[in-house]
């Protein structure tokens, strides 16, 4: 069709004027603003609303050039809908206000009165640049915003890859560069993490989780240390404004409006060197708080379709933050598929973490349900039909679902099982070794259907203490929260290895140091997706600080002179990770058999001790090696070294009768965290032969990695 | 400052010269210039930023416009753009559509 066919259509012209502004119906769907030819398609939900009133300003103006009812005509059932000519792109914001009753035990809590932010604009004014000082008196300080989706991502697509192939590094954007030694030029944004794509490759990771990119508000509760003086603020993000838009102040470029061209170009890189983007999504609760708290969109616009309440109207409060998102109402499970879809296909987004997930699956009145709507939607979605989707189980309401989560064959799930198992056994404590052998297998006994890649495992996450944290309290010290110490978790399962804090004592530190490593082998060579924490690769501390939400300085960013002076843990990490890459043997999707299927001779796993093909399963013991038999790794798909690890968590060093490997085999040493740097490890393929074929000694504390090729 | 934009054809060479501020309200102008230097089937484009102050998004967008205007044989070659210009289009990754030069000829 000829393009001037196109300008013939009479929807492309105004049949009505206000003030000079020109508009007329719109389309309902979809929701939010569209750029369509001339003009912009305004379309808005609400189920309780006498009358909507579309509100534009010119960007940063203090009061709106137009306000423009929409005529009772552009309303078709709960839907309000218009298209606005001549509205400039770039320099336009727009908001809603609704006009409707104030009855909250009815659920309803309309103010004509507030200019309400858009739940699918594309991008927010308000925070363009990080901690700018916002003006406290605007009447609308959230702004919705235009984009521009036509992003030339060229080839790009999703990865795709196997899940069971993923290394996860959780980071934060700001974290991640902002440090002064990060040597980066934009400190502190997305263009920053794309300097440092190169470290992110040679650390050996493929797949980037990022804590919350929707757009927040960092001065969300935001206050002063009485201590210190120091403002706290909403560092870490999990408290979103807007689901669709992401954070302008992570940009270098939010301050003219160009986060998205920006955040692309991030991805599209990282892509390009082979590396997955998780986002960490918070459905759970938005950034409106309960009924003290402030009105920006949602409660404004449909308080009662959007918010889980209370038989008197007031909050639930599944996620402790103050309200609870109605995630099961089929409006509200829209948005989420709408916005994930968006993610997906606009973003060229790989997967979703989803925060406090156990939320998800509970029904309007809070009660957890059996089939879930929204969690089968999503598993089942067309758009979101490669993404990776993993829940964290469990919420602030007490619902805990680590390996009940309604997966649906396509949900997996942060195995806080895991993080205990291996934190308690790393400390020395006795009577663990069963559930050891479960979660270094993938947690066969939560996952028995769903196979290894459905557990995330980790030892950190950025809830709690950083690895290096870890063996080095015993206790939280979360003074510089303001809070007294009362916040953050009391359960850590810490050894400070005998000296609370930093200190000079050589032994010490060398156990610690030692302890990472362990730590670090046990995460990679366990069957199931290791995640690891920004910063644990190079002995990051928080200073004994395990719930650092507030803190926008040294104890959230990532010091990166730390790898010079934690060289051996930086190098014993990359190697780690890159032993992990190297041997397929290590990511199995589905469970062992038990059993030698492919006739090698070897059953694909076997357990063993301090005796070979007899594992000491008894209360007192703190040893267990397994072999994982290479004839049978990507469950007999694949062949590859056969890789025998031995974990000694005596205090005492122990020798390790060996199995007997085939007779033109040997075995080869990878890895022995005893062993002072640089010889705790050896370069991938160039391994030494074991001197000693039929046994090796496990100094106090360590692992053993072998090879038998 | 306002937008100010002029245009010439030389041996099949588009050159553009930009000035002042390339916003929203602008980039019609520059859009235009583009459409019109198209018709000419140039074999180059050459755009002289060494007075454009600031290039908003709908700038950069232009400049990919004129990269599928022209097809993916023509060259864009950005002559002396300010270090802001050439920020921006690093990090929106506008950058990969265009040559950034000292000078033209090369």
């Amino acid at each position: 069709m000829a393009e001037s066919n196109f300008d013939t259509r009479i929807d492309y012209y105004p049949t009505h004027e206000h003030e000079g502004i020109k508009y007329r119906r719109g389309h309902v769907l979809p929701f939010g603003a569209t750029m369509v030819p001339n003009g912009v398609n305004f379309s808005i939900y609400s189920s309780a609303a006498i009358s909507c009133t579309l509100v534009l300003f010119e960007k940063g103006a203090d009061q709106p050039y137009a306000e423009i009812t929409f005529p009772e005509e552009f309303r078709i059932g709960n839907t309000y809908s218009m298209i606005v000519f001549d509205l400039d792109f770039e320099t336009l914001e727009y908001g809603y206000r609704m006009d409707g009753p104030f009855e909250p035990e009815a659920g309803h809590r309309f103010d004509k009165t507030k200019i309400l932010s858009d739940p699918y604009a594309k991008a927010i004014g308000g925070r363009d640049k990080w901690l700018a000082p916002p003006n406290w008196d605007n009447i609308y300080p959230h702004r919705s915003r235009l984009v521009f989706e036509d992003f030339d991502w060229e080839s790009d697509m999703p990865l795709e890859t196997p899940i069971e192939d993923l290394i996860v590094y959780e980071g934060h954007v700001r974290g991640f560069t902002q440090h002064e030694s990060s040597g980066v030029k934009n400190k502190g944004t997305f263009a920053g993490i794309r300097e440092k794509i190169p470290y992110l490759l040679d650390l050996g990771i493929n797949c980037l989780e990022l804590m919350p990119i929707y757009e927040f508000d960092e001065y969300e509760h935001s206050k002063t240390n009485p201590e210190t003086g120091e403002l706290l603020i909403n560092y870490w993000g999990y408290s979103t404004l807007n689901f669709f838009a992401p954070k302008s102040g992570y940009a270098a470029t939010g301050k003219f409006g160009m986060q998205v061209d920006e955040l692309k170009t991030l991805i599209k890189d990282l892509h390009k060197n082979g590396i997955e983007v998780l986002l960490d999504v918070v459905f759970n609760h938005t950034a409106e708080g309960d009924h003290r708290g402030p009105t920006i969109s949602f409660k404004g616009i449909d308080n009662n379709t959007y918010y889980m309440l209370t038989p008197e109207g007031y909050y639930f409060n599944f996620s402790g933050t103050g309200n609870t998102l109605n995630c099961n109402h089929p409006v509200v499970r829209s948005m989420v598929l709408d916005c994930l879809r968006y993610w997906a296909s606009e973003y060229h987004i790989d997967g979703f973490r989803f925060d406090l997930a156990a939320i998800l699956g509970r029904a309007q009145d809070g009660s957890p349900l059996n089939n879930p709507p929204l969690l089968e939607s999503l598993a089942h979605d067309p758009v979101l039909a490669k993404c990776k989707l993993i829940a964290e189980a469990w919420d602030a309401g007490g619902l805990y679902q680590v390996g009940s989560f309604p997966a649906y064959g396509r949900w997996a799930e942060w195995n806080g099982k895991y993080r205990d198992t291996i934190r308690r056994f790393l400390k020395g404590e006795e009577g663990l070794i069963g559930e050891l052998s479960q979660r270094l297998q993938g947690s066969p006994d939560l996952y028995s259907t769903r196979g290894t890649a459905a557990g995330i495992n980790f030892i950190t996450c950025h809830d709690g203490f950083t690895l290096y944290d870890l063996f080095s309290y015993n206790e939280k010290h979360n003074e510089a929260n303001g809070e007294n110490n009362n916040d953050g978790n009391n359960d850590n399962f810490s050894w400070n290895c005998g000296c609370e804090g930093e200190t000079d004592d050589a032994g010490i530190n060398i156990l610690r140091h030692r302890q990472i490593k362990n730590a670090l082998s046990i995460l990679m060579v366990s069957q199931g997706i290791p995640m690891i924490l920004m910063g644990d690769e190079m002995g990051r501390t928080k200073y004994g600080n395990n719930n650092t939400y507030c803190h926008d300085n040294d104890l959230n960013w990532l010091n990166w002179s730390l790898i010079d002076k934690n060289a051996d843990i930086y190098y014993f990490a990359r190697h780690i990770i890159n032993f992990r890459r190297n041997h397929a043997v290590l990511r199995n999707r589905d469970h062992f058999r038990n059993a030698d299927y492919k006739g090698t001779g070897y059953p694909d796993i076997s357990f063993h001790g301090t005796q070979a093909w007899n594992a000491d399963w008894s209360e007192s013991s703190r040893v267990l090696a397994i072999m994982l038999d290479g004839g049978h790794a990507k469950n007999g798909y694949a062949t590859d070294d056969t890789v025998y690890f031995a974990i000694n968590m005596h205090w005492e060093a122990l020798p390790f009768e060996l199995p007997h490997l085939p007779q033109d085999k040997s075995w080869y040493v990878s890895v022995n965290t005893d062993m002072p740097s640089p010889y705790d490890f050896h370069e991938l393929n160039n391994e030494p032969v074991l001197e000693n074929q039929y046994s090796c000694i496990l100094g106090p504390r360590s692992v053993v990695i072998l090879l038998g090729k | 400052m306002s937008f100010t934009i002029s245009s010439e054809i030389s041996n099949k060479v588009a050159i553009l010269t930009l000035g002042g501020s390339l916003d929203s309200s602008s980039a019609s102008d520059f859009q235009s210039e583009i459409q019109k230097v198209a018709g000419e089937s140039p074999s180059e484009m050459v755009l002289q930023v060494s007075e454009l102050t600031f290039m908003a998004s709908a700038g950069l967008r232009m400049i990919v416009f004129a990269k599928q205007k022209l097809g993916p044989s023509v060259q864009i070659y950005l002559v002396k753009p300010q270090d802001q210009i050439i920020d921006t289009l690093q990090m929106t990754g506008f950058i990969h559509s265009v040559h950034i030069v000292d000078k033209y000829p090369v």
